[in-house]
């Protein structure tokens, strides 16, 4: 019985991963569909909350497979959920990396080194804009994330104080 | 030699930008992933990587480091997953890579299966959506302080232009990032090419 629902989130997250490009944000529909509609093992909000939760918590928000994988079968069904979410794809990363670090001249390596920079460039502040979008943020999120921004790149504060600091700050105002 | 990779002839191994790097051990190759594993609030992995692998540590180069960048957004797979995969397999081949990904899925799972339990058993709690979102915003701050450094490299027109211009299609007109990063990489790449074709002759 077990060992069915273990195989069922295999055939589930496994074609995801291989589906998943530029991220988890590409397959969030098709899991909630094979989640919610498909397969019955959550309703939609239900889905809504644990996607919510998968983004708060730090890592990739597709550890969100982990919590559907625990409601399943359990926690060897998060383990077996999470495999079957990174496994795939990163033997096709490992695949990508060795095939393109094997073959090629330096002049276009150079070229292609140079070339991705602008390209990764645009992407990261398309990333940190997307996450906020998402997170239906409020104004104190957005003077924090300046704030901390402008404290990173002009003085030599550390991340973890900034971290601890903005943790204790917004626990605290819950109670004003 | 780092690479486990066919990797052989001779120029092509002196301009390889890790062949000045240092032999990682594997625990602190793990230990480093895991920590930004940890921390990684609101998305912000790559911020974390950059700055515990290029500034902290000199293992990856930043040229190096936006190559790992761009190819982890644009494969398939989650992309601290991907970076975690690059950069432990250049470091110390495909066990290296495997070690850096546990390391970096590892906190989290726990976290996110503590978090979901809690969840289940209390309901959502005010003050932890609190403390979430503020971390999140940090990491969303930490992003662009490490994109702001990363956009300094980043000089002539054609390049800024280029930028500029995924920045406007992918983010806010939320054009599907796959197709636009096909289409402005290979054209910046050729530009870059034709440049330094230029300068060698």
């Amino acid at each position: 019985m077990n060992e069915t629902r273990l195989l069922t989130l295999v055939l589930v997250f496994a074609p995801l991963s291989l589906l998943s490009f530029g991220g988890g944000q590409a397959i969030i529909a098709d899991m909630q569909h094979q989640v919610v509609d498909v397969r019955h093992w959550l309703t939609g909000p239900e889905f809504a909350d644990l996607f919510a939760l998968s983004r708060a918590a730090p890592g990739p928000s597709t550890l969100i497979a982990a919590l559907i994988g625990w409601q399943v079968a359990g926690l060897l069904g998060a383990v077996v959920a999470t495999l079957a979410i990174y496994i795939p794809s990163s033997l096709v990363v490992y695949g990508a990396v060795r095939w393109w670090h094997a073959s090629k001249d330096s002049l276009w390596r150079g070229a292609f080194e140079r070339g991705l920079m602008p390209v990764a460039v645009g992407l990261v502040f398309a990333g940190a804009y997307a996450v906020l979008q998402a997170a239906h943020v409020n104004a104190l999120q957005i003077i924090t994330t300046i704030l901390v921004a402008g404290l990173l790149i002009y003085t030599r504060i550390g991340i973890y104080l900034i971290m601890a600091v903005t943790a204790l700050l917004y626990g605290l105002l819950q109670f004003l | 030699m780092l690479h486990l990779g066919p990797n052989r002839s001779g120029p092509v191994m002196n301009s390889d930008p890790l062949a000045k790097a240092p032999r990682v051990p594997l625990l602190d190759l793990m230990s480093v992933f895991f920590r930004v594993g940890v921390a990684s609030f609101g998305g912000s992995t790559a911020a974390w990587l950059y700055r515990e692998l290029v500034e902290r540590r000199g293992w990856l180069d930043e040229e190096h480091f936006l190559t790992a960048l761009t190819l982890a957004q644009v494969l398939p797979g989650a992309n601290p997953v991907n970076l975690s995969i690059y950069v432990g397999s250049q470091l110390r081949g495909g066990i290296g890579g495997a070690a850096a990904a546990l390391g970096m899925v590892g906190p989290p799972f726990c976290i996110i299966l503590a978090l979901g339990y809690l969840y289940r058993a209390y309901g959502a709690s005010a003050v932890a959506h609190a403390v979430l979102g503020g971390l999140a915003a940090v990491g969303v701050g930490m992003t662009l302080s490490i994109g702001f450094k990363l956009a300094r490299k980043v000089r002539k027109p054609m390049p800024t232009l280029i930028a500029v211009a995924l920045f406007v299609i992918v983010g806010l007109l939320h054009w599907p990032m796959i197709p636009v990063v096909l289409v402005l990489t290979p054209l910046s790449i050729g530009l870059e090419r034709y440049a330094g074709g230029k300068a060698a002759s």
